[in-house]
């Protein structure tokens, strides 16, 4: 049996390192972790990126913990981009000029002030992290989130799936200066900010999650809105969708560009809608079931093509499951409480997961004996999947960096922590 | 090609009247907290009222609780875990632009001649991404800042006023501080989001800074987190004299460690 590489979590002690891998397991027994104590005399890690090319960031970071500019609205980040003529030889990206030290300044810090940073970190996720961290949380102290509670978390997550997939195809059809789509993809992203507004309060969801459940509950009404609002949008973006292909122009630009193989693919251990446009479908969702997910049915799309198209056709019928989850559970909300009435904060550790729009997220979390958050440790899809950019964007026409940037759809953000 | 010109005609104008008529729409802003200050019976209630807000912008004088908008992180902790009588309604109001400087030296600096015609230069000094996401809005039909004379540019030579989000991480300082330097004068700054005003949740650490007040004068602040589109607005229109922003003091921020410099 082969299990796929997921994270690397270092934590230190008075004497020792403590290495955790964390790899991909099976729904019956969660994840296989791997553990590794050493002496802190020892200078040395035997590493296993030369096996394990997936390891090779996580393993740098370690190295690095223990011991800059583009046009229009972008993150920071630098790329050198070596070409001879028009053609684009190789990238080579720097990134982490947004690190914010999340994971260092979370220590010695409360539940509910690391829950905010784990809000904050990624405000384009913000639901999905928030939703990792909680559970995490909700492991260590042994909570029983009410059956409501977790059905409420998938009507937000997928609510934020659907919003962030709208956000990317507008980002895409910006990226080949198509106009009129990208003003047509760009109204249905505002409209859907503009729904998560009107229910939530907060246009990217934020304030929703609480250790053992959420802060929000949904009338009857509100989930009749939310489930009419994104039919509605939905059908605008089949129609939009329907237009994009048959628009030649349109695809020429994505069909063949930033190509990623399933073995590439497979040996950088890439996660969510990229590695499903590579053949690989590994969701959490249905891997490792959380919240209420079990409880959901639903089909994880995949294309075989790994190029810019299948990338936009993964997103695409994402946002068509995401409605569908929608529309099935907010029909059927199990009746009870949206959180657990007392949370008692206890010493442990535990992983929390989850299937971020970008992806597959954990955060490795240790409560000390006051409470406090003694280790948080993160693992984003935008981080595993940017050490794997360089692939896609070898051999190309300048004109389409653009273009290979909005179909693998990061953000710096997310990666730089 | 004529399909898209027709899609696009099918869908008719969208784009808000604001300024010249209110924004009604429904979930344009997060909103904040309304009907403060408010007194309280006793100074302990005030203390419970005030102390579930994590980001400081609930703050207690004796017996009143006032609310700093410049901290204020929506986390809805004060909406949603008070329970009666110390709860308090939202509002869903957008003009939320500060300045901090008296209005003559902001009117003495841009003159009349921008009021139409200003470039902006978006630096992201470490922002979540949410700030990002609001301020690609009003360059989108919704908000639309061409009507108003407002256009991004991607070089700060070009650039008369940066905007600036995020809380200023130690990678980002010395790209922020050259693309400053790099603008002509006259030139303003904008800082977006309770991050890039003190530093918000992540405030001065060792690998931050803590607030662009720390590193460059700022002109306009908007508070909110992230600041809606039309507050981002509301901050451009103030910024070229155009409507009044409010006036304020900047939430005062330590500046974080230099040993990453």
């Amino acid at each position: 049996m082969e299990y796929d590489f997921a994270s690397l979590i270092v934590e230190e002690t008075a004497e020792n390192w403590l290495l955790r891998y964390i790899f991909y397991g099976e729904p019956a027994i969660e994840q296989v972790q791997l553990y590794m104590r050493l002496n802190k005399a020892e200078r040395t890690i035997p590493s296993i990126s030369t096996i394990i090319h997936a390891a090779d960031w996580h393993e740098r970071e370690a190295r690095d913990f223990f011991g800059p500019v583009y046009s229009d609205v972008a993150e920071s980040a630098l790329f050198l981009l070596e070409s001879v003529g028009e053609d684009v030889i190789r990238t080579t990206p720097r990134f982490f000029y947004k690190f914010r030290g999340v994971e260092k300044i979370a220590e010695g810090q409360s539940v509910g002030r690391v829950l905010l940073l784990a809000e904050r970190f990624s405000g384009t996720s913000a639901f999905a992290h928030s939703l990792a961290f909680c559970q995490a949380v909700e492991t260590i102290c042994q909570v029983d989130v009410p059956a409501r509670a977790k059905a409420l978390r998938v009507v937000f997550a997928e609510l934020e799936r659907f919003r962030h997939h709208l956000a990317a195809i507008a980002g895409i059809c910006n990226s080949t200066a198509l106009a009129v789509a990208t003003s047509q993809a760009s109204i249905l992203e505002e409209e859907a900010l503009r729904l998560s507004c009107s229910l939530t309060g907060h246009r990217y969801l934020f304030g929703l999650n609480l250790p053992g459940g959420v802060s929000l509950d949904l009338s009857i009404g509100q989930c009749e809105f939310l489930s009419y609002g994104v039919q509605v949008l939905f059908h605008k973006l089949q129609r939009l969708f329907n237009l994009l292909r048959y628009s030649s122009s349109f695809l020429d630009r994505l069909a063949e560009v930033g190509m990623v193989s399933k073995e590439q693919a497979r040996s950088y251990g890439l996660v969510g809608p990229i590695a499903r446009a590579s053949g690989i479908a590994r969701d959490l969702r249905q891997v490792l079931p959380y919240a209420a997910y079990a409880d959901v049915s639903f089909e994880v799309p995949g294309e075989e093509e790994g190029d810019g198209y299948a990338r936009l056709r993964v997103l695409f019928r994402e946002v068509g499951q995401s409605v569908n989850i929608l529309r099935g559970l907010l029909s059927s909300l199990p009746k009870g409480e949206a959180a657990a009435s007392q949370v008692a904060v206890k010493p442990g550790a535990a992983l929390g997961w989850a299937e971020a729009p970008r992806g597959a997220t954990s955060h490795w979390v240790r409560i000390d004996e006051e409470g406090r958050v003694a280790r948080y440790h993160l693992t984003t899809p935008s981080f595993t999947n940017w050490h794997g950019f360089h692939l896609a964007a070898e051999d190309f026409a300048y004109q389409d960096f653009p273009i290979i940037m909005a179909t693998f759809g990061l953000s710096n953000a997310e990666c730089d922590r | 090609m004529l399909r898209w010109v027709w899609e696009g005609i099918r869908r008719g104008i969208v784009t808000t009247a604001y300024p010249a008529r209110e924004e009604t729409a429904s979930g344009v802003s997060p909103g904040f907290p309304a009907g403060l200050p408010r007194t309280f019976a006793a100074s302990e209630e005030a203390e419970t009222a005030a102390s579930c807000c994590p980001s400081g912008a609930l703050g207690r004088e004796d017996r009143q609780v006032l609310f700093h908008d410049q901290r204020c992180i929506h986390c809805y902790r004060c909406l949603r875990q008070l329970t009666p009588p110390f709860e308090w309604h939202w509002q869903g109001n957008y003009e939320w632009a500060v300045s901090p400087r008296p209005s003559a030296e902001r009117k003495e600096k841009f003159g009349k001649s921008f009021r139409r015609s200003l470039h902006l230069r978006v630096i992201d000094a470490g922002a979540c991404g949410a700030c990002l996401s609001e301020i690609e809005q009003i360059n989108k039909p919704y908000y639309n800042m061409h009507r108003l004379g407002f256009f991004l540019t991607p070089t700060p030579r070009d650039a008369d006023v940066l905007l600036v989000a995020g809380p200023v991480t130690d990678h980002m300082r010395l790209p922020l501080l050259k693309a400053y330097e790099a603008m002509p004068a006259p030139k303003g700054v904008l800082a977006l989001g309770a991050c890039a005003i003190s530093g918000g949740i992540f405030g001065s650490s060792f690998a931050s800074l803590g607030g662009v007040a720390n590193l460059i004068p700022v002109d306009i602040l908007v508070p909110g987190c992230p600041p809606p589109p039309l507050a981002i607005l509301h901050a451009l229109l103030a910024i070229v004299g155009r409507v009044q922003p409010n006036m304020g003091a900047t939430t005062a921020s330590p500046q974080g460690d230099e040993h990453h410099v």
